[in-house]
């Protein structure tokens, strides 16, 4: 390898990249503009959950119990219902989540037994906000629940305080208001740095097909590897320049907190960033001679990246043989390592597992990207 | 018209027929997908990993852990002998929970006062820590329910009335049993469908004009719409067969139940490959090289696949984002597939949805085809 032929490629990338203002404008605008969209639109914070109810009593007891779930920010109240059926057919549209329904009788029997019953009917077909929504409207009965005990007892002069008996105080590390942004937007950093790495070296290499340049570069004495070093080191530099965008927005904008160190991030953002750039390379040098090989490594690069790198979807609850697949995505080890950095702060001592997986996974990469290669010309 | 059409589907076809490894491309990569991310995909909560510290030691507080230790939503990783040693192993990452009893904890149970029962959680995956801690506050208000009736009907005796306890009953309509597979296949059904078309059509017909069998095509008497129809009638075909093979799969494997009317999903099926070929067709249109085409299909398919509402609730994203979900049919088709799968409505139902789609797909296919036509000469 020669680091003057290196050399020679690399200033050639850079002038193409500096003489066309637009394809550095698109390279530059495409993260910002999928940050703002994946950024805004993966969000598992359940709010404002559709909810109609159905008062069989009607009474003031009944309607104190509906107002409190009107109020609460977690639900939208879309109607009141006159009958079953129609509690049935606003669950099967999909206008509502959640029906409450009130019984005749509700508050007849907490006057003389002491016991109300409320049911609620979910539309269990989304498990997520439907596990999610019976916790808050649980909470809202429990809520009316012990005012009205309470309520209860002072009217007759009782001095009880509270008559839940075991009170769960919970403490919430990291992430201590449980929005979902805070884990989601780093992943959605290494996502958009996967979809832009593998776009930038693409199309370097569609380019010379394109114009026909590719016979004068195969015919020059320039090596594979010297060809790919010197392809992907702009291409580096301006996917670096992406990252920090990214970055800058996920700290800026969406007020992620970041509590790690900037050298462990900058480093880790490059390891990965040469991952996908290999990658992105790989594809787009092979497509031509093995078209199969090529869509097959299409097809899983793309849901990986969302479904198994930990992102969005806990890895610890996959069975242990997709857990094991996990280890192949590169996504997961950058996912990991920016989800440490950013809401735990973690120390160097425990990246150093990930980092090593990383860079393993970087010089295969690196490796096979610059064999795919092959000076000829079918 | 119909002849030359017929000619050119026979074309694709014995191209297909040919191709030994385009046919295991076609269907090997979709179902073992389907079988990996159905396994992928959960939002359920179970053996959350816990460290314990048990400063009481008495036979509640020894009640209480064993509730916890059994259930099969929390797994005991360490019993933790101090308070520093459940912070260290929630800091690093051995357990996501740390639960603390108190040292007065049954005393203040017995007195008939609230006993606090200390929760450390690490937040890092909100959804997660959330579920989580709300099967902390299950299990403790199922452990404290005696105690507190106990407490209430003396209470009530003292005051010459019965205390009072509002419950709430939950009925699970249409996934009783909570399992989040249900929800996940169908969408995955949906999911690949639309990444396998959009790239079979956008790679064909790309392909085709890099290797210059295009303009051999075009040459002959044929016309860019009979083209346009030959081409992507196949991939119709193809994306039918596709979407009923791996529909099967993920039923009979991950035994997700179909409830509804298969003709009414073939219909929304249908509409939705129109729209996913019309897609493809755009693509094609706009690259040149089959590298573009890749790097186009993931900026593409990404964002499509992120805002249909595949794991993340349209309704909790910004009005801008919901306005612009309504230009993506795997939204559409999402909600027609699990609505036959789970719900098992009817045309009454999704009425809506189908139209969503065959708008979207027809005024797609129509800018396609002027594109098409356009980037011909």
């Amino acid at each position: 390898m020669r680091w003057r032929r290196v050399r020679a490629i690399v200033v050639k990338e850079s002038l193409q990249i500096v003489r066309d203002p637009r394809s550095l404008m698109i390279a530059l605008l495409i993260p910002v503009l999928q940050m703002f969209l994946l950024g805004y639109g993966i969000s598992l914070d359940v709010k404002h959950i559709p909810l109609c109810a159905y008062d069989r009593e009607g009474s003031q007891a009944s309607q104190a119990l509906l107002h409190r779930f009107a109020a609460s920010p977690y639900f939208a109240l879309q109607g009141i219902a006159g009958s079953y059926a129609e509690v049935g057919r606003s669950l099967d549209t999909g206008r509502c989540r959640l029906a409450i329904v009130i019984p005749a009788g509700f508050s007849k029997g907490l006057a003389d037994a002491g016991e109300g019953v409320v049911q609620a009917l979910l539309d269990a077909t989304d498990t997520n906000t439907a596990i999610l929504a019976a916790n808050y409207a649980r909470a809202v009965i429990a809520g009316y629940s012990s005012d009205v005990q309470l309520d209860a007892v002072q009217q007759r002069g009782g001095s009880v305080q509270t008559l839940t008996a075991v009170e769960v105080r919970a403490r919430v590390w990291f992430n201590e208001d449980l929005v979902s942004r805070n884990f989601i937007i780093p992943g959605v950093v290494a996502l958009v740095m996967a979809i832009v790495g593998s776009q930038l070296s693409s199309l370097t290499i569609a380019r010379e097909w394109e114009r026909g340049t590719m016979e004068l570069l195969i015919s020059t004495p320039v090596q594979p590897m010297e060809l790919m070093l010197g392809k992907l080191l702009p291409y580096f530099v301006v996917g670096m320049v992406d990252a920090c965008i990214c970055l800058a927005l996920a700290v800026f904008w969406f007020d992620v907190p970041f509590r790690g160190t900037l050298a462990a991030l900058f480093f880790t953002t490059g390891l990965f960033l040469t991952v996908v750039l290999c990658i992105g390379y790989y594809v787009s040098v092979s497509i031509r001679s093995q078209v199969g090989a090529s869509q097959v490594a299409l097809l899983s690069t793309m849901l990986p990246t969302t479904l198994l790198s930990g992102f969005s979807f806990p890895i610890d609850q996959m069975p242990p043989a997709v857990q094991a697949i996990t280890y192949l995505v590169s996504g997961r080890y950058y996912v990991t390592i920016l989800k440490a950095l950013f809401l735990k702060g973690a120390p160097w001592s425990e990246l150093v597992l990930p980092i090593l997986c990383l860079t393993l996974y970087a010089t295969v990469m690196v490796v096979f990207a610059a064999r795919a290669f092959r000076k000829t010309l079918d | 018209m119909i002849g030359r059409i017929f000619h050119l589907l026979l074309k694709e076809f014995l191209q297909l027929k040919r191709d030994k490894s385009a046919r295991f491309r076609l269907l090997v990569p979709p179902v073992i997908q389907m079988l990996l991310f159905g396994y992928a995909a959960t939002f359920e909560v179970f053996n959350v990993a816990t460290v314990v510290l048990d400063q009481d030691q008495t036979q509640e507080s020894r009640a209480l852990v064993a509730d916890f230790v059994h259930s099969s939503r929390f797994k005991l990783v360490a019993v933790a002998t101090g308070r520093r040693q459940v912070q260290d192993a929630v800091e690093n990452s051995t357990a996501q929970v740390g639960i603390v009893v108190p040292q007065g904890f049954s005393e203040l149970l017995r007195k008939g006062q609230s006993a606090p029962l200390q929760v450390l959680v690490d937040g890092t995956n909100s959804n997660t820590a959330l579920i989580a801690l709300g099967y902390v506050g299950q299990i403790a208000g199922a452990f404290g329910q005696p105690y507190a009736l106990d407490l209430a009907q003396r209470t009530g005796r003292a005051l010459g009335r019965p205390m009072v306890n509002v419950s709430l009953q939950e009925r699970y309509w249409y996934n009783p049993n909570l399992n989040s597979r249900w929800f996940f296949v169908p969408g995955l059904i949906g999911t690949l469908a639309l990444i396998t078309i959009v790239n079979l059509t956008a790679f064909a017909i790309v392909r085709e004009r890099e290797v210059g069998t295009l303009e051999q095509i075009l040459v002959t008497p044929i016309q860019p719409i009979e083209f346009i129809i030959g081409k992507t009638l196949p991939f119709f075909l193809i994306g039918l067969l596709e979407v009923s093979i791996v529909a099967v799969v993920g039923m009979l494997w991950f035994q997700v139940p179909f409830v509804g009317n298969p003709l009414v999903l073939l219909l929304g099926t249908s509409l939705f490959l129109l729209s996913a070929l019309a897609i493809g067709l755009l693509i094609s249109t706009l690259c040149k090289t089959q590298q573009q085409a890749f790097a186009s299909n993931f900026f593409v398919l990404n964002p499509m696949f992120i805002l249909s509402g595949f794991s993340f609730p349209i309704s909790s994203m910004p009005d801008a984002l919901q306005w612009l979900t309504y230009l993506d049919p795997l939204r559409y088709f999402l909600i027609i597939i699990r609505d036959t799968y789970l719900k098992g409505v009817g045309i009454d139902v999704v009425w809506p949805q189908m139209a969503g789609l065959a708008t979207l797909g027809l005024s797609l296919f129509a800018l396609a085809v002027l594109r098409f036509r356009k980037s011909l000469d």
